[in-house]
């Protein structure tokens, strides 16, 4: 074992990567969490994303369309979460689960030209001088936009929640939809624009895997990170925030194992690739005391009549 | 204008007419999709649901419907119970590994020994693997609270890995060449789960699933048990008030869930499967929660409907070596059957009015 071979700035650098799916993941699924609808479908999104942009980087040879394509390709799918639930009033954990299994199906359909391709690379931010800073630059200043962006989503999810009146409106649909609706708020409409950013965001981190951190397409190739990303919620409370320490907590046990895997590390590589699940489990048993801070509407069907 | 009302009862007839609906949307919205691949959509559909059936060579697929079908009837028979009560175990692809693993290591061990023991032996312990991986969802969830669904699909990812792991190391078949995965159990008289009846394509999963079915139905038409899954389900607080024990509705749902998956995993890798392998899990575990939901979660609904998806992975298969439909496309089409089956249900609890609503 060679843990010397370990860098620790490409490391850190490799773990602000491997967290940004997570973000984009989880921040979406909670915008949807706190207007109060339970959307399992988190990996069908994000593989859906994975695909439609990466298939729309290469066509276009523009990882930036790529990435607005996946955003797309997201919503869309998520749209057909919404008519299920706010439509047709159908059960939240099968609709999503429906949801998952349908785009793991479509993904893998849709990405049958596209195995072996490499796509188009998305350069860095050019931040001038700052890039040349020792450690700090290649840790810091050394990502593409995307990356940038992720984190100042979660700013905007912050100030959004918090201090305008569109959060407020959606946190108390989230927590009360019948007092919600009383006082004239469209609850269907505003949980129907939550899942589609949602689904957007969901869609962004996906293709953040196949375009930047892997970057190539295989089938299935979010690999459960979609699931993570629903845990991380819980993890963080349902707050921005905390969600970006889980993330970035995820990101590095991610990384820290692929390292050890590369540093030839005595323990087999199948019990290396379990532990980000198996530490999932652990955190959501220590924090599930925690219930209190769920939306109190999460996961319960709204209908005018009831 | 249109709009919802809400029943005063659920309807029986629509409860049981909505999977019908959803098949025959599946079966349009498929065609289509089939189309949009360049396919032609009527002898696509024909070679689905026709072929495995009726064609030319149906007496070597009419048993692969049993083979197909087994684990996903044990599987989805399980969750249904806990659906019924509000308990979501969705890792059942992990235990149905969990279950292969514990049922073949078991076997192994006493390889080349021959004897009539040694099968049972296999059988509860491949129902003890999947248990016990159900088990640790279960646990958490009445000791922390921690949410079933999330904990038992980590799991599933688990499972996946330890599988690799036994394949290319504790299970792996010394005289394999090298080669991951273990000795093969069709080659193992006492371990071999073969067909009851030659070429009928019956083995111990298929007759397992039939007395799973049975005991489904008596559990929860017949028994105390079953009773308080269905009000759990219903009205969790009146199931309160009515005596019933969260805690051990939750440990007993997850737990023969689990039991049956593994029970299911066990069949599958001593018979049609024959050996552990990185990748011999084809995902039953997932599809069977489509088959749990297309059956209505009831145990005659579930063979039905069990049937149905077993066909569409055979019928996929011809469609693949002759039209050359793609493998994504059938998973796809399974896809698309709980969404309109999850559409479609809305007409059970509402029906649609037309007209302007009066004002009261």
């Amino acid at each position: 074992m060679d843990l010397s071979a370990i860098n620790p700035v490409l490391f850190v650098a490799g773990f602000l990567v491997a967290a940004t799916p997570l973000i984009f993941a989880a921040l979406g699924e909670l915008v949807v969490e706190r207007s109060g609808v339970l959307n399992l479908g988190v990996e069908g999104m994000m593989i859906i994303g994975a695909i439609c942009g990466f298939a729309a980087a290469v066509e276009t040879g523009s990882p930036l369309l790529g990435f607005f394509a996946a955003a797309v390709g997201g919503a869309v799918l998520s749209l057909l979460f919404a008519f299920l639930t706010q439509i047709t009033l159908a059960n939240q954990v099968a609709s999503g689960l429906a949801l998952t299994l349908f785009g793991l199906g479509f993904s893998a359909l849709l990405g049958q030209r596209y195995v072996g391709i490499k796509p188009p690379r998305l350069p860095e931010v050019n931040f001038g001088p700052l890039h040349d800073i020792p450690v700090l630059g290649p840790v810091l200043f050394s990502h593409d936009i995307i990356l940038y962006l992720g984190l100042a989503l979660v700013v905007a999810v912050w100030a959004g929640l918090k201090f305008t009146r569109a959060g407020l409106v959606l946190r108390a649909v989230g927590e009360s939809h019948d007092a919600a609706h009383a006082l004239g708020y469209k609850v269907v409409r505003i949980r129907t624009l939550a899942i589609m950013f949602g689904g957007a965001c969901a869609g962004l981190g996906g293709a953040y895997i196949s375009l930047i951190r892997v970057p190539q397409w295989t089938e299935g190739m979010t690999a459960g990170v979609g699931w993570i990303a629903l845990a991380l919620v819980v993890f963080a409370s349902w707050k921005p925030w905390r969600l970006l320490l889980g993330a970035y907590l995820f990101g590095g046990i991610t990384q820290l194992q692929l390292n050890l895997q590369g540093a030839g590390v005595a323990i087999p590589v199948e019990y290396l690739a379990m532990s980000p699940y198996v530490i999932t489990i652990l955190v959501l048993v220590v924090l599930s005391a925690d219930k209190n801070a769920a939306p109190a509407s999460l996961g319960r069907t709204f209908h005018a009549s009831n | 204008m249109v709009r919802l009302e809400k029943r005063p009862q659920p309807s029986r007839a629509f409860s049981w007419a909505a999977p019908v609906l959803a098949v025959v949307a599946t079966m349009i919205f498929g065609g289509l999709l089939f189309a949009a691949l360049g396919k032609d959509p009527v002898a696509s559909i024909e070679t689905i649901f026709w072929e495995p059936l009726f064609g030319d060579f149906a007496f070597y697929y009419r048993p692969q419907l049993l083979i197909k079908g087994a684990p996903l009837v044990l599987i989805a028979i399980g969750l249904s119970l806990g659906f019924k009560a509000g308990i979501w175990n969705i890792g059942a692809e992990g235990q149905y590994i969990m279950g292969a693993i514990f049922g073949a290591a078991a076997g192994l061990a006493f390889y080349p020994e021959q004897s009539v023991f040694i099968f049972p032996l296999m059988v509860v312990a491949g129902a003890f693997g999947g248990w016990l991986w159900a088990m640790i969802p279960a646990v958490l969830r009445v000791k922390f609270g921690t949410n079933e669904i999330l904990v038992s699909l980590m799991l599933v990812y688990v499972a996946e890995q330890f599988l690799a792991s036994v394949s290319l190391g504790l299970l792996k078949n010394p005289e394999g060449f090298g080669f991951p995965g273990s000795r093969n159990l069709q080659q193992y008289a006492s371990a071999h789960n073969g067909e009851l009846i030659a070429g009928s394509g019956m083995h111990w999963g298929v007759v397992a699933a039939l007395i799973a079915v049975i005991f489904a139905y008596v559990l929860l038409t017949r028994h105390r048990l079953g009773f308080a899954i269905r009000v759990t389900g219903q009205a969790p607080k009146a199931a309160r008030f009515s005596g019933v024990n969260p805690t051990r509705l939750v440990l007993f749902c997850m737990g023969v869930s689990g039991l049956l998956a593994g029970l299911a995993g066990l069949f599958e890798v001593a018979g049609p499967a024959g050996q552990i392998t990185i990748d011999f899990n084809v995902g039953y575990g997932f599809t069977a929660i489509i088959v749990a939901f297309l059956g209505r979660l009831h145990p005659v609904g579930i063979l039905l409907a069990g049937g149905l998806l077993a066909l569409t992975y055979i019928g996929g298969d011809i469609a693949q070596s002759q039209l050359g439909l793609p493998a994504a496309a059938i998973q796809v089409f399974q896809g698309m059957l709980l969404f309109f089956l999850l559409a479609f249900d809305l007409f059970t609890q509402f029906r649609l009015r037309f007209g302007q609503a009066e004002v009261i």
